[in-house]
């Protein structure tokens, strides 16, 4: 646990760096994370992969000419002279055709429907990546009020956030996920004003940010506590400061190098969750796709046409990938000393004695 | 200890009802829809979910839905509704799968992962432990649903060494079921076995700087003796905890990918069948079972650590 001041602190409370009296703190941080070559080059990698997924559109309208979810099922292909089917008599999708076809069906066609892989890997890409930032965005958000509430108030606030946290974290979160997941997928959601259609993204969303908020609201809360200990807090008081101004004006910034790291490692997870669901089907529903339906509807034609089912598990590992060592790139300029680690969660866990 | 236990199997009642309620909710009151209706399953018609209505009570006041349900789920009156199949039934069937599965891939992450982890700490700095480092890095991000597909298509469908999925019964024939099952194991083993090298890595490179190692040397037993008696021993409890809760998560979570993934007849397909046919009964009867196992195995492995651990037993920690 943190309780060391950090960057944020020396921002907010005032604190000053030992070395490099001109530069910021953020700056600082910012310059230790450039000098990690792996961080840096696993951003790039990133970032080419969130491009990819943001030229969607571009691809299907100007190179495949055809949507994610369009059928091509009795169409033929002109490649040069010869005249190749989509879908083929046994109903097997026709292969890889690189630019043989100008680019359509780059990555052949998906299955008896014959829709472009290529398009729909990328379409695909695109909801992952919605999925595991916007999850991201909410259970961080949520984390940290839930954190500074209980961390602050303690007593009975505490007590019940905390008990709440624990019960969510020793559930097994992929079952229940699943058991949730359908039956939003099935029946939607009517809660007072919140109202979810059955089968849209927002199932997903709300599974994966209700199992994952203790993840992250755990470490917050431990970070409050002691922070609440400093003088800077004591300080604030004197000063006549109230309670949501200690909370949010003088104890949120210091955790936000902690927020960062963990909003980055959670992406990651979350991607895997989302891709876990999905896989089973009780995640993103038809007709949309993510990598992880892709994967689910290529595995049945994995003996002929390998690339369905790997390729968006490739894009999956190395978003995850990139996004883990970008995580622990930023853990190590933000603060040097923090431990601070996303815990087991499905099964996929951090390395905590990893060091290379 | 009796007080710890007791203390712990408080917090345990208490969470599973805390995830039979949760479940409630999760079928009961979240849905948009009429519950009969969504049990029942796609296409039902109005005299099905008539009678399912009629049977679990769906117009009751909701404790009395909650105890209908339980009463349901546990005394194996669970049933799917088209065909009507009882749960319970499946389940049991099925069972033997799941359990070679997940216990033959503990097994092996356990035995190669401490294999390999001791002897990256003997090493420390070696080939083998930097290694196992870098393996160890990648190994976390790659998910079940990119390697077993890669491992059924290299070794199955390409070198043919191994048969493409499917499972065989013990019984039946030991080799065919050895054979079946290698490919699964690895896929769910792989991952843990580069993190257990790793966590009893460092265990034992912190016990090596306690002073109670620098005795032993100094009394003069032999460096096999100090390692195998001292430091290891030590830096196992840690592990036993660890493995017990990711035994538990394994069997609830990355377990039932690896089985449809390899199409493993186990408890974990039969739930992700029934997800893809809309069917919720097996759904809700796999999560309960499937929750209560895992939360049984965690405070069971409280219960062993504090046995192993004085230190945990008498302090104030253990939460439920």
């Amino acid at each position: 646990m943190a309780t060391d001041p950090q960057p944020g602190a020396a921002a907010a409370g005032g604190g000053r760096e030992r070395r490099g009296s001109e530069a910021g703190p953020w700056k600082l941080a910012l310059r230790r994370f450039l000098r990690n070559r792996w961080a840096v080059a696993f951003l790039g990698l990133f970032v080419l992969i969130v491009l990819f997924v943001l030229a969607a559109p571009l691809w299907a309208d100007h190179v495949a000419h055809t949507g994610p979810n369009r059928n091509h099922t009795l169409e033929k292909l002109k490649v040069g002279d010869e005249v190749r089917e989509v879908v083929n008599i046994e109903g097997q999708p026709i292969g890889p055709q690189w630019f043989e076809a100008d680019g359509k069906f780059f990555l052949g066609a998906d299955g008896r429907l014959g829709r472009d892989e290529m398009v729909r890997l990328m379409y695909g890409g695109r909801i992952s990546l919605l999925i595991g930032l916007s999850t991201a965005v909410i259970t961080t958000a949520l984390a940290l009020v839930l954190g500074l509430l209980a961390g602050y108030y303690r007593g009975w606030v505490d007590s019940v956030i905390a008990r709440v946290l624990d019960v969510i974290w020793s559930l097994p979160v992929l079952l229940i996920g699943i058991a949730l997941g359908i039956t939003l997928a099935i029946g939607g959601l009517k809660l007072g004003p919140v109202e979810i259609q059955a089968g849209s993204l927002w199932g997903p969303i709300l599974v994966i940010c209700i199992f994952t908020v203790p993840y992250i609201a755990r470490p917050i809360r431990g970070e409050v506590l002691a922070l609440t200990e400093k003088e800077f807090v004591e300080a604030a008081v004197a000063q006549g400061a109230g309670p949501l101004r200690i909370m949010f004006a003088e104890i949120l910034p210091n955790l936000a190098s902690t927020a960062i790291v963990f909003f980055t490692l959670t992406i990651a997870n979350n991607m895997l969750f989302e891709a876990g669901l999905s896989f089973l089907g009780a995640g993103v529903q038809p007709p949309n796709a993510s990598w992880g339906t892709l994967i689910s509807d290529g595995s049945d034609l994995l003996n002929t046409q390998p690339l369905l089912a790997i390729l968006p598990g490739v894009l999956i590992t190395l978003t995850v990938l990139s996004l883990n060592v970008v995580g622990d790139g930023l853990r190590d300029a933000l603060d040097p000393r923090s431990k601070v680690r996303l815990e087991a969660h499905t099964g996929m866990v951090e390395p905590k004695g990893a060091s290379v | 200890m009796a007080r710890f236990i007791v203390r712990r199997l408080v917090g345990m009642v208490a969470v599973l009802f805390a995830v039979s309620l949760i479940v409630f909710v999760v079928f009961n009151i979240v849905p948009n829809t009429n519950p009969a209706q969504l049990l029942a399953g796609k296409n039902a018609d109005a005299q099905l979910i008539a009678s399912i209505e009629e049977e679990w009570g769906f117009n009751d006041s909701l404790p009395e839905q909650y105890f209908s349900m339980m009463e349901k789920v546990f005394t194996g009156e669970l049933t799917s509704y088209k065909p009507r199949i009882p749960v319970d039934e499946q389940i049991i069937e099925r069972i033997p799968t799941t359990l070679s599965l997940s216990i033959g891939a503990a097994i092996i992450w356990l035995a190669f992962g401490l294999v390999l982890g001791y002897l990256s700490a003997k090493r420390a700095g070696g080939w083998l432990d930097r290694l196992l480092g870098g393996v160890a890095i990648a190994g976390v991000s790659i998910p079940v649903f990119l390697l077993g597909p890669v491992l059924i298509y290299v070794f199955a469908t390409k070198l043919e060494i191994f048969p493409n999925g499917g499972y065989v019964p013990l019984e039946e024939d030991p080799v065919e079921w050895l054979n079946h099952l290698i490919l699964p194991w690895f896929t769910l083993a792989i991952l843990s076995i580069g993190f257990y090298s790793r966590v009893l890595r460092s265990n034992m490179l912190d016990v090596m700087n306690e002073d109670y190692v620098r005795t032993a040397r100094a009394k003069g037993l032999s460096e096999s003796k100090v390692m195998r008696r001292h430091v290891l021993r030590n830096s196992l409890i840690p592990i036993i905890t660890l493995f017990g809760l990711d035994f538990g998560a394994t069997i609830a979570g990355t377990a039932i990918l690896t089985e449809v993934i390899f199409s493993l007849n186990g408890v974990g397909s039969y739930a992700a069948e029934a997800v893809g046919n809309f069917e919720l009964p097996p759904v809700m009867g796999v999560t309960l079972y499937g929750a209560f196992l895992v939360v049984f195995i965690n405070a069971l492995v409280d219960v062993a650590y504090a046995y192993l651990d004085p230190r945990v037993r008498l302090g104030e920690t253990a939460s439920a």
